[in-house]
Parts: C-alpha cells; sequence; structure tokens
C-alpha cells in the first residue's frame, strides 16, 4: 500500500511536466499549422512585434498592404488584425473576400460566411467547447456576435470576424497585426524576403517557415520556458519529499530485516544500495504511471478545453522527466539509506 | 592441521554506555572452544551470554581484552572488518528464527549466500546440510507459511551456507515446542558430530544445554568456572546449580 501510494504521489508532478510540455508543445504545434495551411509564403509585421502573435500591438497600417503588392514577385498580400480573448486564444479579424483569394477559404461545417458587421465564425472545436451553434449569440468584448458559421479547424484563425469591425473596435482604423504575403515563385521565398525587408527596413519580413518555428516555439517564450523550469522545480521536490518520506518509513519497518542482513555480514554500502535500488524502482514505476496519467489528462484536456488547449504526447520527454524523478527518487532515498546502513546491528535485531 | 582453540577469549570486557551512565556487561571472560566442540553457554538474564555472542559474532566491538576467532583479533577489526568476518566466519541461528518475511526459505539462503560471496549452489557439503536438517521440500514457502521448527531449521541452513567455522545459536529452542526443539537439537547435535561443525549455543534449559560436550555458566558478566562440566556430568548440572 505504502508502495503503490508513493508510485502514485511521484507519478503525479511526472504527469504535470508531461502536460505542461505537451500543451505548450501542442499549442505550438497547432498555431504552426493553423498558418501554415493559408498559404502564404512571407509573413510581414510591425518593425517592433514580438515574439508571440497575441502579444503584437495593431501597429502595422494598413497601406502597407498596397505597397508590398507593387513589390517585383508579390502575387497577394492580406491583412489581418489579431485580438487577444480567452488566453491563449485570439480572434481574428479577415476581410474574408481577400483571404479567400489567399487560402481557398474556408470549410463551413455549418452556416456560411461572414454577412453583416458582428458576424462571427468559430472553429469546431472551439464551438464545441463554448456549446455554441450556427444563430447563436456569443458576448465577447462587449459585444453580441451572431455566429454565422462553424468552420472546419486548422485554417489560422479559430476565431474569425470582419476586420472592420475588430479595427474599430481595437481603436486601430486603418491598422493591422500581420500581413500575409504569397509571391509567384515560392522557391525564391528567402531572396524574395530579403529584399522586401531590405524595402521596409521598418518592419519585419520573415518566410513562413522562419516565422512559425521561431514565434510559435515555446521555447523561444521565456514566460513558457520560466513555467516550465518551475513545473518541474516542483515535481523535483514533490518527489525527492515523496521518496524521502517513503523510505524513511521503509527504514522503520524494516529495521529489524536490515539487523537480519546486517548479521549475515550485510555491509553499509549493501544496505545503502537496497535502499537506493527501491528508490530508483519507484521512481521507474511512478514515472510510468505518470505517462500513462499524462494520456489521461490529455483525454481530459482535449474533452474538456479542446479548443483552448490542444494538448500533444511529447515522447521525447519521457526519458527527460525519468531522468528528473530517477534523480529526485535517490536523492530523497539518501538520508533514510545512510540512516540505515548506520544501523547498530545488535539494536536493529532487537526492534519490534 | 591447526590445533589451537578457534574461540580464544581473555579478560573480555564489554561496556555499554545507557544515557551517561555506564553499565558493564561483561566484566572479564576468559573462555577458550576447540576446533568441532558444541559448546552451551548458560546463566540468568542479564548474565552476559548474549553480549558475548555478539563480540564473538562481530556484531559488537570488546571494549577491552583480547578476542581471537578463527585466527582474527576481533579487537582489532575495524566495523567493516567485523563485517567480513560475520559474512564467512560466523553463522547466527536466533530465538526468533529472524527469517526475511518477503522472501521465501530458500531465498532467505540464497540472500545469505549471496551477501557472503558464495556461489556453490551444488555444494555437496550443504546438500548434505539440507538432506540433515530434512526442508528440502519446504524451501519454496515464505516463513509465515512454516511452523516454528521448520523456520529454525530453514535459519539454521541460512546461518551454515557459507560453511562458518562457528555456528552461534541464540536460544535455538526459545520460540519452540518440546517435539520440535528436540528435533532442532538434534539436528546440531547431528551436524557437530557429522560434519564437525563448531558450535556455541546459549540456552536456559538444561535438558538442552546437555546436548552440548560442554557447558560454561556465566553470572554478572563473567564465567562462572566452578560451575563448567563436561557431557555426561549433565545431570550433576543440575544438582550444582541448584547449590547455588
Amino acid at each position: 500500500m505504502r508502495t503503490l501510494l508513493s508510485v502514485l504521489l511521484i507519478g503525479v508532478p511526472a504527469t504535470l511536466i508531461l502536460s505542461l510540455v505537451g500543451v505548450s508543445q501542442g499549442m505550438s504545434e497547432d498555431a504552426q499549422q493553423r498558418n501554415r495551411s493559408i498559404g502564404a509564403d512571407i509573413v510581414v509585421r510591425a518593425g517592433n512585434a514580438q515574439n508571440v502573435v497575441g502579444f503584437s500591438a495593431s501597429s502595422l497600417p494598413e497601406g502597407y498592404v498596397k505597397a508590398l503588392e507593387q513589390q517585383p514577385h508579390v502575387k497577394l498580400a492580406v491583412g489581418v488584425i489579431v485580438h487577444n480573448i480567452d488566453f491563449p486564444l485570439t480572434m481574428t479579424g479577415v476581410d474574408l473576400s481577400q483571404f479567400n483569394r489567399l487560402t481557398g477559404g474556408f470549410t463551413y461545417l455549418e452556416g456560411g460566411p461572414l454577412r453583416g458587421a458582428y458576424d462571427v465564425l468559430l472553429d469546431q472545436p472551439y464551438a464545441q467547447q463554448h456549446k455554441l451553434h450556427v444563430g447563436d449569440t456569443w458576448l465577447q468584448l462587449n459585444q453580441k456576435w451572431h455566429v454565422a458559421g462553424i468552420i472546419a479547424p486548422g485554417k489560422l484563425a479559430k476565431v474569425a470576424v470582419p476586420k472592420a469591425t475588430l479595427q474599430e473596435l481595437d481603436a486601430a482604423t486603418k491598422m493591422l497585426t500581420t500581413i500575409f504575403v504569397k509571391v509567384d515563385d515560392p522557391a525564391h521565398t528567402t531572396q524574395i524576403a530579403e529584399q522586401l525587408q531590405k524595402t521596409f527596413p521598418n518592419l519585419k519580413v520573415q518566410t513562413m517557415d522562419d516565422y512559425v518555428s521561431i514565434t510559435f516555439n515555446p521555447n523561444n517564450i521565456e514566460s513558457v520556458r520560466v513555467f516550465t523550469r518551475v513545473v518541474i522545480g516542483i515535481g523535483v521536490v514533490i518527489a525527492f519529499a515523496v521518496v524521502c518520506l517513503t523510505m524513511y518509513m521503509a527504514v522503520l519497518q524494516r529495521t529489524r530485516e536490515i539487523g537480519i542482513l546486517k548479521s549475515l555480514g550485510g555491509s553499509k554500502t549493501l544496505i545503502l544500495r537496497i535502499m537506493l535500488t527501491e528508490a530508483a524502482a519507484l521512481g521507474l514505476a511512478g514515472t510510468a504511471f505518470g505517462i500513462g496519467l499524462s494520456f489521461g489528462a490529455r483525454w481530459a484536456i482535449s474533452t474538456f478545453a479542446p479548443a483552448s488547449f490542444p494538448m500533444i504526447i511529447v515522447p521525447l520527454w519521457w526519458p527527460r522527466v525519468l531522468a528528473i524523478t530517477l534523480a529526485a527518487s535517490l536523492v530523497g532515498a539518501l538520508y533514510p539509506g545512510l540512516t540505515a546502513a548506520s544501523h547498530d546491528p545488535i539494536e536493529a535485531l532487537a526492534y519490534e | 592441521m591447526n590445533s589451537a582453540p578457534i574461540i580464544e577469549i581473555r579478560d573480555l570486557r564489554k561496556t555499554y554506555l545507557v544515557g551517561k551512565v555506564q553499565v558493564p556487561a561483561l566484566r572479564g571472560v576468559d573462555l577458550a572452544v576447540e576446533r568441532g566442540e558444541f559448546l552451551s553457554i548458560v546463566g540468568p538474564s542479564g548474565s552476559g551470554k548474549s553480549t558475548l555472542f555478539h563480540i564473538i559474532g562481530g556484531l559488537t566491538p570488546p571494549t577491552s581484552g583480547q578476542v581471537r576467532v578463527a585466527d582474527q583479533d576481533l579487537s582489532a577489526l575495524s566495523d567493516a572488518g567485523r563485517t567480513r568476518m560475520r559474512q564467512r566466519t560466523v553463522g547466527f541461528v536466533f530465538q526468533k528464527f529472524n527469517l526475511l518475511p518477503n522472501l521465501t526459505a530458500g531465498d532467505n539462503i540464497e540472500v545469505a549466500r549471496y551477501i557472503g560471496g558464495g556461489n556453490h549452489k551444488g555444494d555437496p557439503h550443504f546438500a548434505e546440510i539440507l538432506r540433515l536438517l530434512g526442508i528440502a521440500h519446504r524451501l519454496g514457502h515464505k516463513p509465515s507459511a512454516l511452523s516454528g521448527g521448520e523456520q529454525q531449521r530453514i535459519a539454521i541452513a541460512r546461518a551454515l551456507v557459507n560453511q562458518p567455522a562457528i555456528l552461534l545459536a541464540d536460544e535455538p529452542t526459545g520460540n519452540l515446542d518440546t517435539e520440535n526443539s528436540k528435533a532442532v537439537l538434534e539436528i546440531l547435535r547431528s551436524l557437530n558430530e557429522r560434519t564437525g561443525q563448531t558450535i556455541l549455543m546459549i540456552t536456559h534449559n538444561p535438558e538442552a544445554a546437555a546436548y552440548g560436550h560442554r557447558i560454561i555458566h556465566m553470572r554478572d558478566g563473567r564465567v562462572v568456572p566452578e560451575l563448567a562440566v563436561r557431557r555426561g556430568d549433565a545431570e550433576n548440572t543440575e544438582t550444582t546449580e541448584r547449590k547455588t
């Protein structure tokens, strides 16, 4: 029973770490996939734009769309405005006719395109998470939005509204967050992007590949990095404390057995080795349990918040979590192990 | 062939510190035990029998005096040295059997073999001991599934698996009924006679003590020389004890 509880308690922080990593990487992959799927080759943002799109201001004048379209090799330029709603979700203001030219348009699962100023399109996971259907009213940004359509997920936005409406609500008339550019020769995207950067030195011009890999890489987001480290730290402390307590209890319970081993000639090293081996086994079992539990966490998240946190399983982190848990377990077992090893055999044999 | 005593003890003293109080457990013990001897040690509680055992068995160091066991000077041995001595030189049999409860009888024996560094599963000597103990068919059972007598026989097998020079049995029949006590004592005697195993046995029971070649009495941390008897004089033991 004690062992089972220990495995459970060690497994919980392992799950926490794996879930956090799974959520951050899931969100990253989801965002990358949604941006890649729109068919643009180059992304242009304001020169002071931050790596995290949601944190970037709408400070890119709309006039740049035309200016960009006049550049050699630029086939099409489409601007969007992005506004944070429910972290980590954003609302994207699009000009549907331009957007359709770039992407081929959304796939409508229910309803149809944006018609009114306060029409909204929701992707299917978001609509499911918030139990919204076509015709429903949705409250956001102090406005009543009319759900005009439910779209298939995976294309740029989870929540799309008319660009002009969002610009007005954001007090950012004629301003954009991002301009997506399609070129006539995708094989020379890098050279075209470099040329655009030279032409517009005040803007940040990136190829789509650079944009998604830099902007949506959780390792490039300081807050995510710090948060991950904090959770790992908490996991280490919990695993250390659990193993320390468990092994201390084990030493108390097995005092007589330790005495027996010593009477048989068991050395201090042997006793310590036994304790550390047991701790390592606990760490191993706890990690395995934690990995199993992370699948449960993914199920729960995808069931209850499919749009907000698209969690994935990251097997690459399993050995890392195992190393973290094992290290914490072994350090946790060290003091009880040394206590056991230094037991006086006569006192230990007399222990009832 | 070494004819020197396997155990030679001179003026052995052991004092325990209980809190700030020094409690003498042994106050100058002199004793010699020959190879192949079966020695019974009797005496009231607190007479120092167990302390003497613990020192001979290397579980605790002497405070002063000379203790030579199987040609090793115990007073000069470090903790690690005494640990090594327990692995191969002595084997313990306890009143409460002291088997590891989560292991089978066979694994209890194998643990001792592993600790002793032994690797002689097909050892004919040990096979003879197992046959003598009559427990070969019970090795797959855990201690909880064995009777007291069987547990003690497993404990004896465990103590002998590394062919120690000396077997130390501390009240080996203390937790057994008369029938099992007799069986265990017969086994000890048989082991001694057939394999020449040196045995030291602590007991409160004069009948059990009579199984030894020699009986020594301890009182107040000393051996009482005038009460020492040899086998054949066992009847005198009770008479002598009554006189004291």
